[in-house]
């Protein structure tokens, strides 16, 4: 081959796969028609931790203890030990709450169940999963090689290695759906939704909790609205509050394709520890990538045809003008 | 008879006693870590989940094994005869490197004993590029083994079998030009699903597999130009400087590409601000920059390329350059987020360190028993 000709054919391939739409580039994947999540509001969040401590119940994990403070849970983030965790935002006196300067909230921390999870994208042995019905994403450590591609590939860092032991495996929050748990199945909600006194967690279709969360939206400051608290399809007690001062924005709408826990806060979302994600999601970039490199192996097995034949005819001539072997 | 000879003399040098005491010292702690665990003895955590391990053994390591994949390019493909004493070297070179890699990306399994799920089709995610990459450099190593497979028979004296491997032996060189084309250009698009984790100045999106393919070549080449240069220091032999000079124009090519499509989609994708930030960030861009310049500076001369000592000061210039692409895009500049921060601690250098010292002791042996680095000729 001319070396014209072979740049020209790398150059050739090169733009298939760099063009600025990649030939085969996929949308954002879609929600599950009746995906399950959960609405965290920050702003009916009062730091109990309630949910943290009934997570650990559910998933039979130890309390994190920090000194000789034994009367709680001191996880300060996540961890194989702690799938939910309840963080604090604090700006200078901290004198009121939901209050940008000088004020706190609350922030909770556990899967966000992406509706285009990264994890399920990059996992080379399909350990991730999305549940099909619940949009519930699973992790199955019996197909599990450890390689933690689903640690850099979420963009929550969310699943978490057990370093620490000689055979661990990868833990995350699975909604309390799990075998041997199954609380979703068997029509009962998460463990944290229902330990939530105020409904700061609320349990329920991805569908009914956007239509919630945009309901609070619209409201204006200072209105009273009656909020449910447990599961959004059956709420077990309401409470009247006046309307915070909500961003207008719904975290888990769009970001990165959207999550089915979703989560709404006085205070914007990038104080809070949110990653700066934009609405396509690095998963479908990165498919769309790989499938127009790699679909049906047609380009590798074209070039592989190509550099055999090439190949051949420089040995064969090199065998001739030598006289010699390799 | 061959073209290429042993070097033959002892074993065990000084130097090679040294590279068996840092392998030993790194074999202890890679038994800690089967052990106690992987935290025991790393700093890996639930934000740097990838670490030394992963970031050199697997993704460095393999790109400086690139030596036999850019020589069978050159020799094979572009048809340059001249090059093919350093075929030889250079895929005992990429055989190591590559199988180390591999033993590396092992080691650095958290669940190993179910490491063979990545060759279970059942098991298979085609949506990930781990999986490509995975499945395409275990298939590169054995093609790695037949590439290299006549030195060891041409040592046995295996005549027949030899002559069945030479006829075939086409194809497995078309394998491997086309497999580190694949997995190479895949360990680019491994930052893509890292997304914002990855800094802007080297997240280009579905650039990656380019630049990665690119700096994968400009490392292979300029590895050869490096051993070759050192090989005929440390074993007192005849230079082979003149024929490694004229891979130095195609290193040139190589590196002028890189900048140029750098620096543009630097300007296409409005990334140029974070060059001016003065920040650990930019600092090391500008670093790498000027790593790659260096080898440009000196290879585009004629005069400077004809010196032997310019010349290896090209290649160890490049090498690191690109060493330091790869770096800063998977570890230096990787930000997961608020709270997480991470440097190797020093049981995880050893064992790298290990790894490295094992390669060189079987290049050593390997060198010194079968017939790898080209028959000198007596002037």
């Amino acid at each position: 081959m001319k070396r014209r000709d072979f740049i020209k054919a790398t150059a050739a391939s090169a733009a298939v796969v760099c063009g600025p739409e990649t030939a085969l580039a996929r949308p954002n994947l879609e929600p599950a028609e009746n995906a399950v999540g959960m609405l965290f509001d920050s702003t009916l969040c009062v730091g109990c931790k309630a949910c943290v401590s009934k997570c650990k119940e559910v998933n039979s994990m130890p309390p994190v203890i920090e000194g000789d403070k034994l009367s709680w849970d001191s996880a300060r983030d996540l961890s194989p030990k702690t799938l939910n965790v309840i963080k604090v935002y604090k700006d200078g006196t901290a004198e009121s709450k939901d209050q940008e300067v000088d004020g706190f909230c609350f922030e909770k921390r556990s899967c966000m169940h992406c509706v285009d999870p990264g994890c399920v994208s990059v996992c080379p042995v399909t350990a991730m999963r999305r549940d099909p019905l619940t949009g519930i994403v699973t992790y199955h450590a019996d197909a599990c090689i450890g390689c933690r591609n689903c640690m850099v590939g979420c963009p929550y860092n969310v699943p978490q290695f057990e370093y620490d032991e000689a055979f661990g495996q990868i833990q995350k929050c699975q909604m309390c759906n799990q075998a041997g748990v199954e609380r979703i199945n068997n029509g009962q909600m998460t463990g944290c939704a229902e330990a939530c006194p105020t409904g700061a967690t609320l349990f329920g279709t991805r569908k009914e909790l956007l239509k919630e969360a945009k309901q609070r939206m619209a409201m204006k400051e200072g209105e009273i609205y009656n909020y449910p608290r447990g599961d959004l399809s059956k709420p077990d007690h309401y409470h009247e509050k006046a309307i915070p001062a909500y961003q207008q924005h719904i975290w888990g709408e769009k970001e990165a394709g959207g999550t089915n826990v979703m989560h709404i806060s006085a205070i914007p979302f990038d104080k809070l520890g949110m990653p700066p994600l934009k609405e396509r999601s690095s998963a479908s970039i990165a498919e769309g990538v790989q499938h127009s490199i790699y679909n049906y192996l047609a380009l590798p097995a074209i070039a592989l045809a190509g550099l055999s034949f090439v190949i051949r005819k420089n040995i064969n001539e090199d065998t001739e003008d030598q006289g010699g072997n390799s | 008879m061959s073209a290429y000879q042993p070097v033959g003399g002892k074993y065990f040098t000084r130097p090679f006693i040294f590279f068996l005491i840092v392998f030993l010292i790194g074999f202890y702690f890679m038994a800690e870590r089967f052990i106690l665990g992987m935290g025991s003895i790393s700093n890996l955590n639930g934000g740097f989940s990838w670490g030394i391990w992963v970031v050199y053994d697997v993704v460095i390591g393999t790109a400086f094994a690139c030596g036999g994949y850019a020589v069978a390019l050159t020799v094979y493909v572009l048809n340059k005869g001249k090059y093919h004493p350093l075929v030889r070297p250079a895929l005992l070179t990429s055989l190591l490197g590559y199988a180390l890699g591999g033993f590396g990306a092992f080691f650095d399994m958290g669940r190993w004993w179910q490491f063979y799920n990545i060759f279970l089709p059942w098991h298979w995610n085609f949506n990930s590029v781990l999986l490509e990459v995975g499945l395409c450099v275990a298939l590169y190593i054995g093609v790695l083994a037949i590439e290299f497979s006549p030195a060891f028979l041409e040592k046995i004296g295996s005549k027949k079998l030899l002559n069945r491997v030479n006829k075939m032996m086409f194809f497995f060189i078309a394998l491997g030009v086309l497999l580190p084309t694949m997995h190479q250009s895949s360990l680019g698009t491994l930052l893509i699903a890292m997304g914002h984790k990855v800094h802007p100045l080297w997240q280009t999106w579905q650039f990656q597999p380019l630049m990665a393919i690119i700096s994968a070549l400009t490392m292979g080449f300029s590895i050869v130009v490096f051993e070759g240069a050192f090989v005929s220091v440390g074993f007192n032999r005849v230079s082979e400087t003149p024929l490694l000079r004229g891979l130095g124009k195609a290193i040139v090519g190589l590196l002028i590409t890189f900048l140029a499509v750098r620096f543009s989609l630097l300007l296409i994708q409005g990334n140029v601000a974070y060059l001016f930030k003065g920040d650990m960030a930019s600092l090391l861009y500008l670093l790498e920059t000027v790593l790659f310049v260096v080898p440009i500076y000196i290879l585009i001369s004629p005069v400077r390329r004809a010196n032997g000592g310019k010349l290896l000061l090209a290649a160890i210039s490049m090498l690191l350059g690109g060493a330091l692409y790869r770096f800063d895009a998977f570890l230096l500049t990787f930000d997961p987020g608020p709270g997480y921060s991470y440097f190797p601690s020093m049981p995880e250098m050893m064992v790298t360190l290990g790894i490295i010292s094992l390669e060189i002791m079987v290049f050593l042996i390997v060198v010194k028993t079968l017939p790898v680095l080209p028959r000198e000729k007596h002037s």
